[in-house]
């Protein structure tokens, strides 16, 4: 398990854990970011804000939420 | 019309809600045409539309929720849908669901079954659907939720027609039970406990569906938990919800929120994989946006093609605007004019004459004269935000605006600002959290607006001609640092400790529609009209009669009141070496609007505003200039942007902290100005 932040470019993860608040996870929870589902990084230059793709939709996330977000690679 | 005055009381709403970029506007647009009225929900700043649905000759009240992906009163968007539900009750809700991201859509769909509302499912953006090979059984997914679903293409008009049938339809029949999800027995013991201690009270079992109510306070929704509480007998609900809510952390590790929110995404992927088939796992594709994304977040490219963005839309709104306000400023003249000779046909006073000229007319025309540039930029605006650009620029921005305590959404208010502030602190609306809305409304006033940059040319235009790029560069950027710190100020003094998360989503692109944007625009452009017509009038006709009492003085001299203000003001600003009656009266003047310092110089110097540069090159130093346009850039924002903080904070204290504060920084700072100055030999 590491940080969504850490996962590469193009990497697939299954989101395991999520730590933080009720006010982010009440947020990620409505847009469909819960333990169990597949993302996959379309952009992670390393600083700035990460882009996801979660499902059909893509998210952004800032890089505090994303540290937040414990995944398993998977591919 | 007639038809509808008839039905007010005990008419038909029809509320809409839906995901964020669902397309909920473009149906509610269909749905009502031309009929439609923003105003605001009460005590808070989110929008409320209205419209109205005429069919078969009846009329009906359709009510467009603010767009939310859940209803967990995470933010005031999702407390003001909830609260409408709950207390409003309309007749039927109308879901607009995404069908292309079918999955997360429906999260909010359970969530509207289980309050046991009364929905019809528009299924839209079906050819999108189709487009990315997903294909959706309509009947089984009606069939499994339990309500109407009318498959749609908003932007094509496709479906409408079906929806509103079902939609009255629906309204007319009973109320249908409420969607059960079987939450496992852990919690469906607990939530049993809970429903029977509700049912047995008379006022909560009416205010609220019971096992709704019984999953919100397994949730620890503080929201819904303060409202029972406040309720008498209800200690014993309380406690049993707290004991449950412990007791199911105890036995499952996870707290109730978690494993209520996994049982309905549960269902959903239930109801997915026996009504939607899709070719390609959604994993795997890249879409056509994604395509795109590569070049415009690229993190070389994307702030230049950023930057050309902008550098497009200024120019779109300036190029195209500045002469239109031209045709403004001819017709206020003109209706003047005519005014003016009818009331003196009529045999008005002077006095009525100069009120009803100068002060109304005058005054208005003024502020009015920026209507096409703000027409202009909300237009633009509007294209970005309905192609999808937007969300990308927050994104781009991010990093830049992370130095300010503030995420990428923060920078878009910021950029309207240098067009005008007024739709800048009205674009701050896009931020969910409050903290972050203020201390972008707050530091958006020191963005330089198109209505400085007349003052700039003037004195530039008296002492520093062969610099004049790089004189009026150094304004905007001094407001652009300025902003920087204030932000950071504001942050840790005001707001210490919070870091909201950033988490936005990016729409696919799509080709904005002409009439999607016409209409975006025509809402935010008609609130700055009305807005003209309370707060900036009465502040116009203040400031008239300040210059023109008291009875029989020049109208603006020293003598007048206006004036008299001004020389009280003066010896305060002697250290900025601007210390003249005529420099404060003109800043007093510049609350109106700032490029009114132009006018009022002009006036006061008796030499209209042609004559104005020589005056000035006489009476002023470069050094008191530069001064003088730093406190023009940094001091009290304009009556238009006073009012609109006041409108968009719903406070008078953030309103009059904003006047106060800029008005300390811009004298400290031309202090600074003209003291480093004298020191280093200028004069």
């Amino acid at each position: 398990m590491k940080p969504l932040w850490f996962l590469g470019m193009n990497r697939t993860g299954v989101v395991r854990e999520i730590a933080g608040g009720r006010g982010v996870r009440k947020r990620l929870t409505g847009m469909g970011f819960i333990e169990g589902v597949t993302v996959r990084i379309i952009k992670n230059d390393n600083y700035g804000p990460l882009i996801v793709s979660l499902g059909e939709g893509r998210l952004v996330l800032g890089q505090g939420v994303a540290n937040k977000i414990m995944v398993e690679e998977v591919g | 019309m007639e038809a509808a005055r008839v039905l007010q009381t005990g008419e038909t709403v029809i509320a809409m809600a839906g995901n964020p970029n669902s397309g909920k506007s473009s149906i509610f647009n269909n749905l009502t045409g031309a009929r439609q009225h923003v105003g605001n929900y009460a005590g808070v700043t989110v929008e409320k539309k209205e419209g109205k649905l005429i069919h078969q000759g009846k009329a009906y009240k359709v009510v467009d929720l603010p767009g939310t992906y859940s209803l967990g009163a995470y933010s005031e968007d999702e407390r003001v849908a909830r609260d409408f539900i709950l207390k409003e009750k309309p007749d039927v809700i109308i879901n607009v669901v995404d069908a292309s991201n079918i999955e997360r859509n429906l999260y909010l769909t359970v969530q509207l079954l289980e309050m046991g509302a009364n929905v019809v499912v528009a299924l839209n953006m079906m050819d999108e659907a189709k487009e990315k090979a997903i294909h959706i059984d309509v009947a089984k997914i009606s069939k499994l939720l339990g309500v109407p679903v009318v498959p749609t293409v908003a932007t094509k008009k496709q479906g409408m027609k079906e929806l509103v049938v079902r939609a009255i339809q629906a309204a007319n029949e009973p109320k249908r039970e409420a969607l059960k999800i079987n939450y496992g027995s852990d919690l469906e013991k607990e939530l049993k406990k809970l429903e029977d201690i509700i049912s047995s009270h008379s006022q909560l079992s009416q205010e609220y569906p019971s096992r709704y109510l019984a999953i919100k306070l397994l949730e620890e929704d503080q929201e819904v938990y303060q409202q029972v509480k406040a309720i008498p007998g209800t200690a014993e609900l309380l406690e049993q919800s707290e004991e449950s809510a412990a007791f199911l952390l105890d036995e499952t590790g996870e707290d109730a929120e978690s494993l209520i929110a996994d049982r309905r995404y549960g269902f959903i992927s239930g109801v997915s994989k026996q009504a939607v088939r899709k070719r390609i796992s959604a994993e795997q594709r890249l879409s056509f946006s994604d395509k795109i994304d590569k070049v415009v977040t690229h993190r070389v490219l994307g702030i230049p093609i950023f930057l050309a963005a902008m550098w497009l839309v200024f120019q779109f709104t300036f190029a195209l605007g500045d002469p239109m306000i031209g045709w403004v400023e001819g017709f206020f003249e003109i209706l003047g004019g005519v005014v003016g000779g009818w009331l003196a046909a009529a045999g008005a006073s002077d006095l009525i004459t100069s009120f009803i000229v100068d002060g109304i007319i005058g005054g208005v025309g003024s502020v009015m004269v920026f209507i096409p540039n703000i027409v202009l930029l909300f237009f633009a605006i509007a294209l970005l935000e309905n192609s999808g650009y937007m969300a990308r620029a927050a994104y781009v921005m991010d990093r830049f605006m992370n130095t300010l305590g503030l995420h990428g959404k923060s920078f878009i208010p910021l950029l309207v600002g240098f067009g005008c502030n007024v739709p800048g602190i009205m674009a701050a609306r896009t931020l969910e959290n409050k903290k972050d809305r203020i201390i972008t409304i707050l530091i958006t006033p020191l963005m330089s607006c198109a209505a400085r940059l007349p003052v700039y040319v003037l004195f530039v235009s008296a002492f520093f001609s062969q610099y004049e790029g790089l004189i009026i560069f150094s304004l905007y950027l001094l407001g652009i640092v300025m902003a920087v710190i204030m932000g950071v100020i504001f942050k840790r003094l005001l707001f210490p400790g919070e870091v909201s998360p950033f988490v936005l989503e990016l729409p696919p692109y799509r080709i904005p529609t002409l009439k999607a944007t016409m209409i975006h625009m025509w809402e935010r452009a008609g609130i700055f009209v009305k807005k003209a017509g309370t707060i900036i009038f009465s502040v116009v006709v203040l400031i008239w009669a300040l210059s023109v009492l008291p009875w029989g003085v020049e109208p603006g001299s020293k003598e007048s009141a206006l004036g008299q203000i001004g020389s009280f003001f003066a010896p305060l600003f002697a250290p900025a070496g601007f210390g003249s009656w005529e420099a404060s009266t003109a800043l007093i003047f510049g609350i109106l609007a700032k490029e009114v310092v132009v006018g009022t110089l002009g006036v006061i110097y008796g030499v209209g505003e042609e004559g104005v540069v020589t005056a000035i090159h006489q009476l002023w130093t470069p050094l008191s200039a530069y001064a003088f346009m730093v406190m023009t850039l940094l001091y009290t924002p304009c009556a238009a942007v006073i009012g609109t903080i006041k409108r968009e904070t719903g406070s008078w204290k953030w309103t009059v902290f904003t006047m106060v504060y800029t008005l300390v920084l811009g004298w400290v700072m031309a202090v600074l100005v003209y003291q480093v100055g004298r020191l280093f030999g200028l004069s």
